[in-house]
Parts: C-alpha cells; structure tokens; sequence
C-alpha cells in the first residue's frame, strides 16, 4: 500500500453524554476504496463526517486525528481544523457524495451552476471557464447532451441523472478522495449497478482514493477493497474484502453476511396447496391519476391493464423499479384510490365497491414503521383500536386487551410491550407491532408494502422469518411487494414483474428466476450485485464461508 | 436561461381563473351583508334623522325596494362598472370616497412594509443561523414582544415619547405626498413604525422559521462540503430557498396594512382606508362598509397575484414544469 492519503487514528465522537463513535482508526490510500458497513446506528456515517470535518452537531466532541495528504504534499489535521482550512479541503481535496440526490442537490440552482460553484472557490475560475470545465464533467459522467444539461434544473432529470450530476459536483475540482455515503441506497437497481460501475471508472482514471459508506455488503463487496465492519460505533473488523466475506473473524460479520438476502441461496418459500381456491381475482385494472404539476395537470397511466389471481394461503410478490405501479395497485385494493376499469374480487366480495366493514378482510403493512404507528398511543391503542372499530376481541375492554397480548405473542413480543409507546420500540419491534395490528382484523390477505425495506438485514431476516411463520400456522395469503428480488425469491410462490403499469412477466417464483423471459426482468435480475466481491480470486467459485 | 413561457402563463392562468372565482364569491357575501343586517339598514342609518320621505327616498336610491335577485345583478351589474352605490351618510358615491381615502393608505402602507422587511429579514436571518445561543434567544424575545405588543399601545408610546417629550414629530395628521414631501415624511415617520415594528415582528418569526427549515436541508450540507464560503452558503442556498415562504408572509402583510391598519389610522388620524372603514361601521353607512369589503378583497387578490408571479420568477420548478 502506498503513502495513505487519509490516515484516521483513534477517532471519538460524542454528542452530549452519548459516545457515538469510539477509537476508530483507518487508512485509504489513492486508488483504494475503503468500504464502510454497518446497521443503522453504528456509527459509519459519523465516523466519515468527524474525519472529514463535516459533522455538524450540536453539543459534539471530537478527538483523534485525522491525516489528510492534500494534493500538493502537506499534511492536514482535520480535526479541530479552523473552518478556513475545511473551507480549502471540502470540495478541493474531498469530494462528497451523499444518499438521496434529490435533497442533496439545490433545487434553485442550474446543475452547471452548482458545479462551476466549486470551480470558482478552489480554482479560481471565471464563470465562462468554469461553465465549459462543467460540462466536460456532466460529459464524464455519462449525462446525455451535457451543453444542455448544464442548464437543467435538478427537477428535470431522472434520479440515477442527479445522481451522476452530483458525482460530477464531488469530482469539479479533482479531489484526491471521495466520501460516497449510501450513494446507491435511493437508487433503483439498475441504476445502482450504473453508479457503481461510473464511479470505479472514474477513480481508476483519476486515482482517486474512495470511502465508501454502505449498509449493504453486497454493495460494499463490488467496490471495496478494505472493509471496516462497524457495530456501536466500534471496528469490529478491519480488512480486505474477500477475507471479510470467506473469513469473517468476528461474529458480527458473520451475522451479517448469514443475514443478507442473496439471491439463488435461499430455498423459497414452502411449495403451496395446488388445489387451493383462489382468494383474490383482479381482472383489467386500470389507473389514471392526475398529478398537479406547478404548471397544471397532467395524468398518469400509473396501472395498465393488469390482472393477476392469488390462491388461498400463498404468496404473490409484485416486483418492479419505483414508478412502476406496485404501490398504486396496493393503493386501489384497500380502496385508497378509485380505479378507472377493472374489477377485484376477494372470495365472492367486489373490493373495490366494499363496505367499510368488509374491508378488514384485507389488511396492510406499510414501508416505514416510523410513520405509520401514531406517537402518541401505546401499542395496545394501536392494536384495540382496529378490534374496537371491527367488533372483534370481544365486548369488553378487558377482553381486547387479552387478544392484544395474544396478538403480541404471535409476532414474537412479550406482553409488557402493550404498555409501550412506539419511541420505545426499535424499528424491527415497530413492524412486528404493524404486523400484529394488521393480524388484529382476522384479515384474509394482507399487504405487505416494502415492509421490510427500512429495516437492517438482520432484523429483515428476523421479521421475514416472522412472516413465513404466520403464513404456514394461520395458512395467510400475501401480496408481496418488494424491490429486493432476492428477499422476492426467498417469500414468494408467483411473482409479477411490473413495468411502467404493465404487466411484462407474470410467472411462478422457480419459473421465473431460473428461467427469465423478458428482457426487462433479465436486466433487474443482472443488476443485483453478484454474491461475490469483484476482488474474489478466481472469480465466483467460492463459496462464502457462512453459507447457512 | 430557458424559460418555458407556456408553463408560466398557464400557471398564472389558472391564478387569474381562480382569484375571479374567489372575487364572485366575495361580491355574493359583500351583497349579503346589507341584507343579513339585523332590522332595516336604512332606517338604523338614517337614526335620529329619520322621516318618511327621507327614508323613502334613501331606500329608492339604494335600491333596497326592489326584489332581491334584481338587487343582487344591479349590484354585480354595479361592481362590474364601478359604481358601488353612494353613501348613506352624504350620497356621494362609494367609489369617490374609496379612491379618495387609498393614496392615503399606499402611502403608509409602502413605508410600514419597508420598515418590516428592514427589521424582519435581517433579524430573522440573523436569528435562524445562531439558532439556539444567546442571540438567538434575544430576536425571539424581541420578535414575540413585538407580536404581543397592541399596535394602538405602541402608537401611543410612540407619540408621547417623540412627539409629546421629545417633540420631533408631529403626532398626528396627514399631508399628501405630492403636495409637501417634506411634511409627509414627518408625519408618517411614526405611524409607519409602528405599523412596520408590528408587521416585521410577525414576519421576523416566518423568516426565521423558513431559514431554519433550509438550513437543515441535505443541500445546504453539499454547500458546505464543496468548502464554498459561509456568505454563499447563506445567500445562494439557503436564503434563495427560503425566498418562497418569505414572499408569502410578505404578500399577506402587505395585502394586511393595505387593506387599512384600522387602530393605527385612528390613533395618528390618518384618512385612510381604515379610518374610512371604522368612520362607516360607526355610523352604520352599510354601502361604504361594502364598498369597503370590497376594495379590500381585491387587494388581497391583487397582492397574492403578485406573489404567485414571484413565485414563478424565483422557482425554477414552477417555471420550467
């Protein structure tokens, strides 16, 4: 390993009396990607941010060092670092690239101007000569038509376009290292592999050293060289990848990698009754709707022609890129959104012109575990409230109370968490109390809407397990949507592919991932990283060492 | 810079559409007023001058004796030409005396919002960007006390202390401008303070709250990382996208002092379109209190057009849909 271009050594954070980040300590040299990984709390992005003199928390304490070798030789101290000399090396010696492009970029500004921005403080450039250098980088990374593109605004491009715009802004001013927090967790699949691909050309064409923060090993295997695995705000493991991924030393990794939903490792779902009736029927739904746009309204063909039929006690996942009409179906059933054609039936009940009370009969778990438990209740209002509304848990309050319990048990909660309110709830805990307030109506079907999309992949794995559970002793039947086909694969018995409102594939869960038709399905399924890092010797033969 | 003008025209097309609608709505409740008026409006108008023939002749030409749905086209009829009736107090026309009273208004109202943004945006800036130190607590304060604070109180303080003890400024009456500036300068200094410490009080805590939103923003932390200085961090990125919500609390106080600080006109004695409206409830002259309504409305219309034409302006994502 050459000269370390960031040498990071006993780092520690703390913001009031938590310690966040305890004696961390790295190096990445030019050329080198670091990977950082880790569950949500475990200090990753803290760690980057105080390195780099970004953090800007109130109440924080930062010690250790913190090494930059800028581009002309001297060594900086970034922490403690007056704001004049951070002013000098964000943007001129560290570039950042954040996670979601759409709030990173300002929405005021012409792309161009945000790039020649950095151009004008680190280099001195006059407009005119930072406007042409700005689109040569929009023309680096790979956006069409970059004399044009210079002038769009960030709301006119697409997600994965913002998001090479904002890696051109990182990039403006050739700083020797990139900080890319989750730059791919926003994305769409495809567009992740397109990322991931730009930004390994770049830095071998530019040397570039890179820290790569993720919470997805799979990511962090197609780009890193060395992996820092991080858990409580300690370095659990700090080596190259591949002995990460054959060799993991510590527990934690190996929980990691043993929790990762990988596609083709899995065995699927338990083979379902081939006689069972079919529970829901959903014939030529169509959906429109318009969207108010500042400048008016324009409609939306959001669901084209779909229909799909899911027999009793089985699973049917929806699977597609965002935009493509999964939530929008979802949307419909639980009467959320009127259709425009179409029809469904639940059993011999016509959905989409249900009574209030018929409707309980199909129930839904939402994304975000955060937003969809009201603050202010405990998790026994949560879940009486649906009993008291339906007539069911019987009359009086001590008997719903006892099916609360009963129903916290079925997901795995102890009784006393009825008490609870949902702050003090981890995020798995959250969704186990959504599950259980959706297994409260005695529904027929429920819907599960990226339901553990927000989750770390142990507690996925912990509430997917869950969920099988429940549907081989209660005999549920599901619709499942999801963008990660390998957890896809792992729940499901049918499988449609959906793209743009169509329908392109529609096919059992074995059929279809052994044997893809059509080539939109073919490209989300090349997109997924591989199971083995880039850097594996001899390519993907072997086999990771935590196989389960 | 490519500005798509069909999308800002059918923007603003659609504001036009949507403002006549809301004006029909006002000249239907405006017209209702004078009917929903418990007992007879004009004989409660005419009160102790109250003879037959005079309250006979007062009905007929305000129309009031003819059937209501004939009143009520007479009177859109009436709006749509400019004639509002005439008073009930001295028969000249409403829309004299509402012309006569608005230059009077505009000409504190200009320098009362002047005033306000001079207070307001600094302070909340200011405010926003040391959120939670000492400074920062002193704005707040400060900006509450001013919220608190009856205007018609600060207007006395401010007279007895400038004009009464100190004897600067006159404290009360009104010139108009293009007769003796001079002289208009002196006698708005303090109703437009008081009118301007009210109104920037208010409009200090929208500004603060709408910079402190931004300055959370993941586009303000990609600002800071590209090293760019802390004044074009403030102005390019955070101030230009707490522009929106600033112009909106802007465009209602403006439309507010437009539309006739009442109290303030009263305590300085200035003949605007406040004092005109407390004048006309007091004496019960329902077709200037209308007219009144009226006037008031549309510049409330007028002003939020205004508004939706700087959002446009400001918001590229309006501009170019």
């Amino acid at each position: 390993m050459s000269e370390p271009l960031l040498q990071v050594d006993d780092l520690q954070v703390a913001i009031g009396p938590a310690d966040i980040v305890r004696g961390v300590s790295f190096a990445v040299a030019p050329g080198e990607t670091l990977g950082i990984v880790g569950e949500s709390g475990s200090g990753k992005t803290m760690t980057v941010l105080a390195a780099t003199g970004l953090l800007d928390a109130p109440g924080r304490r930062i010690s250790g060092s913190s090494l930059l070798r800028t581009t002309s030789g001297e060594a900086v101290q970034l922490t403690g670092a007056s704001p004049r000399t951070l002013r000098r090396v964000h943007g001129g010696q560290i570039g950042f690239v954040f996670q979601d492009p759409s709030t990173s970029l300002n929405p005021m500004l012409t792309i161009g101007r945000q790039i020649e921005e950095s151009l004008e403080a680190h280099r001195g450039l006059t407009r005119r000569a930072a406007r042409s250098k700005a689109t040569e980088l929009l023309d680096a990374v790979g956006i069409p038509q970059p004399e044009q593109r210079v002038d769009s605004y960030p709301h006119q491009l697409s997600g994965g376009q913002r998001q090479r715009a904002m890696i051109a802004i990182a990039l403006a001013c050739d700083p020797g290292l990139l900080i890319a927090d989750e730059p791919t967790t926003a994305l769409d699949v495809t567009t992740q592999a397109q990322i991931i691909d730009l930004v390994r050309e770049l830095q071998s064409a530019r040397g570039t050293a890179v820290v790569w923060i993720s919470h997805d090993l799979g990511v962090i295997g197609q780009v890193a060289d060395d992996v820092l695995v991080m858990a409580t705000g300690s370095v659990v493991e700090h080596r190259p990848i591949t002995e990460v991924y054959y060799h993991p030393q510590h527990d934690y990794t190996r929980q990691l990698l043993a929790a990762r939903p990988r596609l083709g490792k899995t065995a699927g779902p338990p083979p379902a009754d081939p006689d069972a009736d079919v529970l829901l029927e959903v014939r030529n739904l169509d959906v429109r709707f318009p969207v108010a746009t500042p400048s008016g309204r324009s409609m939306v063909h959001a669901v084209n022609d779909v229909s799909f039929e899911i027999r009793r006690g089985t699973t049917t996942a929806l699977v597609g890129e965002s935009g493509s009409g999964k939530s929008t179906i979802a949307n419909v059933l639980t009467g959320l959104l009127p259709p425009r054609a179409g029809t469904a039936e639940l059993g011999t009940l016509d959905l989409l012109h249900a009574r209030r009370a018929d409707r309980r009969r199909i129930a839904m778990v939402f994304q975000d575990p955060f937003a969809s438990l009201d603050p202010r209740r405990s998790v026994a209002d949560a879940l009486t409230e649906p009993l008291r509304t339906h007539g069911l848990g019987g009359d009086s309050a001590a008997s719903r109370e006892e099916r609360a319990i009963e129903l916290l048990e079925q997901v795995g909660l102890p009784a006393e968490f009825r008490l609870r309110y949902p702050h003090e709830l981890s995020g798995g805990q959250r969704q186990r109390v959504s599950i259980a307030r959706a297994l409260a109506l005695e529904p027929e079907i429920i819907i599960l809407d990226e339901a553990t999309a927000s989750l770390d992949v142990s507690v996925q794995a912990t509430v997917l397990d869950l969920l099988a559970e429940l549907q081989k002793s209660k005999g549920l039947t599901y619709l499942f949507i999801a963008h990660d086909l390998a957890i896809v694969q792992q729940m499901s018995h049918n499988v449609l592919v959906l793209r743009d409102g169509v329908v392109v594939e529609a096919a059992d869960a074995e059929t279809l991932f052994a044997d893809p038709i059509h080539d939109y399905t073919k490209m989300l399924l090349a997109a997924i990283p591989p199971d083995a890092p880039r850097a594996a010797p001899g390519g993907f033969s072997e086999d990771p060492a935590t196989d389960r | 810079m490519r500005v798509s003008l069909g999308s800002v025209a059918r923007f603003m097309g659609t504001r036009l559409l949507s403002s006549a609608i809301v004006l029909f709505g006002v000249v239907v409740v405006v017209f209702a007023l004078i009917q929903l008026v418990p007992g007879d409006p004009v004989r409660l108008a005419l009160g102790t001058r109250f003879d037959q023939e005079a309250y006979d002749a007062l009905r007929a030409a305000s129309g009031l004796d003819r059937p209501l749905v004939e009143q009520f086209f007479s009177y859109l009829g009436g709006v749509l030409t400019g004639d509002l009736g005439v008073s009930f107090r001295n028969g000249q026309p409403v829309v004299e005396i509402l012309l006569s009273r608005l230059p009077a208004t505009v000409s504190l109202a200009i320098p009362g919002l002047l005033i306000a943004l001079l207070i307001a945006v600094p302070a909340g800036i200011f405010s926003a960007l040391h959120e939670g130190k000492v400074s920062d607590g002193i704005v707040r304060v400060a900006s509450q006390a001013g919220v608190s604070i009856p205007d018609f109180w600060l207007g006395l303080l401010l007279i007895s202390l400038f004009a009464v003890r100190l004897g600067w400024l006159p404290s009360s009456g009104y010139v108009p401008i293009a007769t003796d500036p001079a002289q208009w300068l002196r006698q708005v200094v303090l109703p437009a303070t008081t009118v301007g410490i009210v109104a920037g009080a208010i409009m200090t805590r929208y500004i603060r709250a709408a910079v402190l939103e931004v300055a959370h923003a993941g586009f303000v932390r990609t600002a800071v990382s590209k090293g760019l200085a802390p004044g074009r961090v403030t102005f390019a990125h955070i101030v230009r996208n707490a522009l929106v919500p600033v112009l909106t609390i802007t465009g209602i106080q403006l439309a507010t002092i437009l539309g006739g600080v009442i109290v303030v006109e009263v305590v300085f004695a200035w003949p605007g379109l406040g004092r005109l409206v407390y004048d006309a409830v007091a004496a019960r002259d329902y077709p200037v209190i209308q007219g009144a309504v009226l006037l008031i409305a549309m510049i409330f219309l007028a002003v939020n057009l205004v508004v939706d034409a700087l959002y446009a302006l400001v918001d590229p994502r309006i501009r170019l849909a």
